[in-house]
């Protein structure tokens, strides 16, 4: 036990910045956060201008009921408490929905620089872009000179999701994450994954895998959020039950809809779940792996997973899912191996070697292990190095007014 | 040298294989290989077409096909080692209204 236990510290740590919280990001970033969609453009100008920063472009925070506007105001406040973003400029308008006077105490409590500008008291577009841009500069120069340090394993959140899937998900690149889970949560870290329309079919066997067993509070959360999901479905007349597995995903050998939603899970791993986050909570000190009650969409689950604190995500794809997010390394896994030929220069890592009996499922497992250490510790992914993670978006529930 | 005809068992658990080959006909053989790598060879009893599961050991009626190490259902007859399965010889046990 003793060597085991030294091989865990001594053998993978990653180079990080730390952060006054004690945690360690993976990237070193300025956030400029609108607190509002009418904010975007004010705030994107300030971003092209200012190397080292990043834009949060969602299109929320006004007219919205008042749970979706604090929501919004909760997740604008997590991202930018990420450890990945060493300071945060927040831009507002000045008669949003939103509270970006919360956001600016809650965001300085962390003990990162933080500044604030407001549109309309500036005297509008061009004199807060001017502002914004010497805020921007100002809180660079404070932050662009800090050491990354080495940090234990322990400290990773990782996220993981699919998208633009196919038959070799499933069978590749899911088994590929779903290895690095369990070795991750093995070795102390916290994994979290989400798409709870995903879960439809394969809930049981989620709750089976919930700490308390499927009668437990867990248990019962995960039932919970899927009959949550279907029944906001139901509210306009949809069922998302009906019909699955598909005619497609049958002609494709998919036979039940067991096999289909396993297919999904399995990039989870196999440990025990230990709870459910909601879609704007952050992980402080939760070990293992979690479930965040996300949507599959790509802007709002990278947001909320981003939000979560996640320092990385693991992203499954046959087809060829390009996209990632603006402070969050998304490295992507295909599974397909002739995806990964024609988008050699999107996809991070080639799990159809699987597919066609080169590697099995674990010398991928550990290619994609060795690689998130790199990553952890600087290496852009693909979609990072070609800034391709324009797009996020904050999942809301009620309709805008 | 014969093309590799590839099957996939992800779980030990599994008693079901996944072919990832195409042209597999009635007494073709496959390789199954777990995820550690180790193989067997296995002949193919009907037409299956890629992407599609194939029994790894004779499978009673009423038995889970087991999949991830997690039952996707239950035998609806008798399935014979290397035979094809799919909606023709299992069924759902979830989401199907009727149980």
């Amino acid at each position: 036990m003793g060597i085991c236990k030294e091989e865990k510290t001594v053998g993978y740590t990653f180079q990080g910045y730390k952060r006054p919280d004690g945690r360690y990001g993976s990237r070193n970033l300025v956030a400029v956060i609108p607190s509002v969609i009418c904010a975007n453009d004010v705030a994107q100008a300030i971003c092209r201008q200012v190397q080292g920063t990043i834009g949060y472009f969602h299109h929320q925070g006004c007219c919205q009921l008042p749970l979706d506007l604090h929501r919004v105001t909760d997740v604008l406040i997590n991202l930018g408490k990420s450890p990945n973003v060493a300071a945060a400029l927040i831009v507002s308008l000045g008669c949003e929905g939103t509270d970006h006077e919360r956001m600016l105490a809650e965001l300085r409590a962390t003990g990162k620089p933080v500044e604030i500008i407001r549109i309309q008291e500036l005297g509008g577009t061009s004199r807060a872009i001017q502002a914004g841009i010497d805020a921007a500069q100002s809180l660079v120069l404070q932050v662009s000179g800090q050491q990354r340090e080495e940090a234990d394993i322990s400290n990773v959140v990782m996220a993981i999701k699919c998208g633009a899937s196919d038959t070799t998900s499933g069978m590749a690149s899911n088994c590929v994450i779903g290895y690095v889970a369990d070795k991750l949560v093995d070795l102390g870290a916290t994994v979290v994954f989400g798409e709870t329309t995903e879960f439809l079919g394969g809930e049981h066997i989620l709750a089976n895998r919930a700490v308390g067993g499927p009668d437990g509070p867990v248990g019962k959360k995960i039932f919970e959020i899927v009959d949550r999901m279907e029944r906001r479905a139901k509210s306009i007349g949809e069922d998302m039950r009906g019909g699955q597995p598909t005619p497609g995903n049958i002609a494709g050998g998919l036979s039940s809809i067991e096999e289909k939603s396993l297919g999904a899970i399995v990039k989870s791993g196999h440990r025990p779940i230990q709870g459910v986050l909601e879609y704007t909570e952050a992980v402080t000190d939760q070990k293992g792996l979690w479930i965040k009650d996300a949507p599959g969409r790509e802007p709002e689950i990278l947001t909320g997973m981003a939000a979560t604190g996640a320092q990385f995500m693991m992203f499954s794809t046959g087809r060829g899912a390009p996209q990632g997010f603006p402070s969050m390394p998304v490295i992507k896994v295909c599974g397909n191996p002739n995806t990964y030929a024609r988008m050699s220069h999107d996809m991070d890592l080639n799990a159809g070697t699987i597919i066609t009996g080169e590697k099995t499922i674990e010398q991928v497992g550990e290619e994609a292990f060795a690689l998130l250490l790199k990553v952890l510790s600087g290496q852009m992914t693909k979609n990072e190095a070609l800034s391709y993670f324009g797009s996020m978006d904050i999942f809301c529930l009620g309709p805008v007014i | 040298m014969e093309e590799l005809k590839l099957a996939l068992k992800v779980d030990d658990k599994d008693n079901v294989a996944t072919i990832f080959a195409e042209q597999i006909t009635d007494g073709t053989c496959v390789e199954v290989r777990d995820k550690r790598g180790n193989s067997e060879i296995i002949p193919v009893i009907g037409d299956v077409p890629y992407g599609h599961k194939i029994a790894l050991v004779d499978i009673p009626k009423g038995s889970a096909i087991m999949k991830y190490g997690e039952s996707i259902g239950a035998a609806s007859r008798g399935i014979r080692k290397g035979e094809y399965v799919h909606v023709h010889n299992m069924e759902a046990m979830r989401g199907r209204g009727d149980l």
